[in-house]
């Protein structure tokens, strides 16, 4: 909740900020001059500004609420209490009351922690150390080194001179002080507002693991044999898909018999997602490069299917006309009008199938696989190495991005006139 | 016997809800070689569909067309069609356009190359030669696809409202363009259009037609297209016969407009 507040504030000012810087620069080109610029799309373009500080907004509150060296000291979220924390606690025994001190020493996790030193004092009631590692919790035997114990009827009444029951706790300056429902005494040293690694690690670990596993690898196997694999799948699978795929939906888009065989098909298995199709691709083809690259070429087939299929039917029909009275013969009609105009809706199935195929390998990965960018995030996660779940969602994220700003580059050199009939 | 005939044309099809129409009956005329008929006729009458008929892409169903004494069976090159617009090749550049009927021929680019630029110097792109086709304006892609009917060398021309998509000043200079190339190459050319002063300047016969059933209502011929040759249409236009002439086939098809508004209206 803290965090969106901070995120819409930063979204706010920074708008304001930049206006106001643009507006001292202002320059007269022929957008700006436009004085409707509500409702006209056209003057909407995406503000560079705005993404850089988009981008940054992300990694700046990722890095502050994670206490990351990245991010100066001052811009830090309160982190959790970590040092000597000190409570008092009054025990009644026998009738007497006494108090004593409780020092704990809440280290950062990992490290190692001795107790810290503590006079024994006097009364019946001892003082006792105790370690607690930070965001989590431990339970204080205090009465163990008691001269009454529980067999004389030892029981906390009170921390820090407030009066405590079981089920009942104390916030003191240090943490949270809670007594079990047997009458323990639980100390939850202060959490503050940063995320725990095992939830969330800070940017500079993630990096630190991505360069870590690009150069020993993870599981058997280096980080490009991993997304190699995958990429390798996509490829493998999205060639057949559009191998098969095409002619059939060229034959769909220009024999009535192919249509109305390959129709009730095609529309069946078009809404069917790939993932559902993953229980049966294992059944029948096992686990292995077969099952994966079958489940690729069946999210592949239907979209570059309907795609080639859409790109025969939009062909103006006066194009073919055109032709026909041109002379050319239905070969060179096929050849020369139907295959080029059906080429902008092939390259747009093939960004979607590109985009599916992409999705289905990682999941296919995460349900079973040896290799893969999916198994590599799936197997990090059963061992809570968030960290490595993060790198791989991050490069994930990159390489589906760059599949897509490829498809786009090889679209606008193979099909210029692409939306410009 | 040279020239095109049509012989009794009658075009009928049944529509899915069970009623059938009409669009073109008994429909005779003859051209002879090098003609030029523009067909004037309020929107239903069948000019299209003549057309098309024409042109092969439609089978009348009764009568038949006749070009240089064989029957139209089907598209052929012997019939090109110049179409409205979006007829041209978007992933050919203008001369791979203009070249794509010798090339569909099986022509070497030494067989045709001469005459593809010729045309294109006549049109007047010569500078444009290597423009992808979204890069012109709507006139320079008529001139394209006057270009591309004339590389193939047809004996007849259809042209189906050419210049519909033009703005008024483009169209005047097509206008000129359309009989210059008529005079120099001789074709035999049919042009449907939608304005009585483009069928008046540009037909040396003129077909008015009638709509349910579509039919010949009309026919003139006229001497604009002739003295049009190489002059400025305005001053044909100024005249006091073409204006006589252009009242007189415009009160017609008002006349005809307004029978189907009636008839709708009856019908309602």
């Amino acid at each position: 909740m803290i965090i969106l507040l901070i995120y819409v504030a930063i979204f706010v000012v920074t708008f304001f900020v930049v206006k106001f810087v643009a507006q001292q620069a202002a320059k007269t080109d022929y957008t700006s001059l436009k004085t409707v610029t509500f409702g006209d799309e056209s003057t909407v373009t995406p503000n560079r500004i705005a993404s850089v500080v988009s981008v940054l907004t992300i990694f700046l509150l990722w890095g502050s609420f994670t206490g990351s060296k990245w991010v100066p000291g001052f811009l830090h979220a309160p982190g959790p209490f970590t040092g000597v924390a000190e409570f008092t606690y009054t025990a009644e025994a026998d009738g007497q009351t006494d108090d004593a001190l409780v020092r704990v020493l809440v280290h950062p996790v990992g490290e190692e922690a001795t107790d810290p030193e503590v006079e024994p004092g006097d009364g019946f009631a001892k003082n006792d150390a105790a370690t607690v590692g930070a965001w989590r919790s431990g339970l204080i035997r205090v009465d163990q080194n008691d001269e009454l114990g529980r067999d004389a009827g030892h029981t906390v009444v009170a921390v820090n001179g407030q009066p405590i029951a079981p089920g009942q706790s104390v916030e003191t300056d240090f943490g949270r002080v809670g007594m079990s429902p047997k009458g323990t005494l639980n100390f939850e040293p202060a959490k503050g507002w940063q995320m725990e690694p095992i939830w969330l690690p800070p940017p500079e670990a993630v990096m630190a693991r991505l360069i870590d596993i690009s150069k020993d690898g993870y599981r058997d196997s280096t980080l490009w044999e991993h997304l190699g694999y995958s990429l390798f799948r996509v490829i493998v699978g999205f060639f057949f898909g559009a191998l098969i795929g095409i002619p059939l939906g060229y034959a769909m888009g220009l024999s009535d018999w192919f249509r109305g065989w390959f129709d009730p098909i095609v529309e069946f298995m078009r809404p069917v997602p790939p993932l559902a199709l993953i229980p049966l691709v294992i059944i029948w083809a096992g686990i292995g490069e077969t099952g994966k690259i079958i489940l690729l070429f069946l999210a592949a087939l239907w979209i570059m299917a309907i795609a080639a299929r859409a790109g025969v039917s939009g062909v103006n029909i006066t194009k073919v006309h055109a032709a026909y009275s041109l002379g050319a013969s239905k070969f060179q009609i096929m050849r020369h009008v139907i295959v080029p105009n059906s080429l902008p809706e092939i390259f747009t199935g093939a960004r979607v199938a590109m985009g599916v195929c992409w999705g289905t390998v990682v999941a296919a990965e995460l349900v079973a696989a040896e290799k893969g960018a999916g198994m590599m995030i799936m197997v990090a996660s059963k061992f809570q190495l968030t960290d490595i779940v993060l790198m791989g969602i991050i490069l994930i994220g990159v390489i589906g991005f760059g599949i897509d700003i490829l498809m786009r580059k090889v679209e606008s050199i193979l099909v210029p006139w692409k939306g410009r009939s | 016997m040279n020239g095109l005939s049509l012989d009794k044309i009658s075009m009928r099809f049944d529509l899915p809800n069970g009623t059938s129409v009409q669009a073109l009956k008994d429909v005779s005329l003859h051209l002879e070689e090098g003609e030029l008929m523009s067909v004037l006729g309020p929107s239903g009458c069948g000019k299209t569909t003549l057309l098309n008929i024409v042109a092969g892409f439609l089978a009348p169903t009764e009568g038949k067309v006749v070009l240089n004494g064989h029957p139209v069976t089907g598209p052929d090159a012997e019939r090109g069609m110049v179409f409205q617009q979006g007829a041209l090749f978007e992933w050919m550049n203008v001369r791979e356009n203009v070249s794509f009927g010798p090339r569909m021929k099986g022509q070497r680019e030494k067989d045709y190359g001469a005459h593809v630029d010729h045309l294109l110097d006549v049109v007047g792109l010569h500078d444009f030669k290597e423009k992808a086709i979204y890069e012109l304006s709507g006139g320079m892609q008529q001139r394209v696809a006057l270009a591309r009917c004339l590389a193939n060398d047809p004996d007849v021309i259809l042209m189906d409202e050419p210049l519909g998509a033009l703005d008024a000043l483009t169209r005047e200079k097509m206008q000129s363009l359309v009989l210059k190339l008529w005079k120099e190459t001789g074709k035999t050319i049919i042009l449907i259009t939608h304005s009585v002063e483009e069928a008046l300047l540009l037909g040396e016969r003129l077909l008015v037609m009638a709509p349910r059933p579509g039919r010949i209502h009309k026919e003139y011929r006229l001497p604009f297209a002739d003295d049009g040759v190489g002059r400025d249409l305005r001053e044909v236009k100024k005249r006091t016969d073409f204006g006589e002439r252009r009242e007189e086939i415009l009160s017609m098809i008002w006349d005809m407009e307004e029978e189907i508004m009636g008839r709708a209206e009856e019908t309602k």
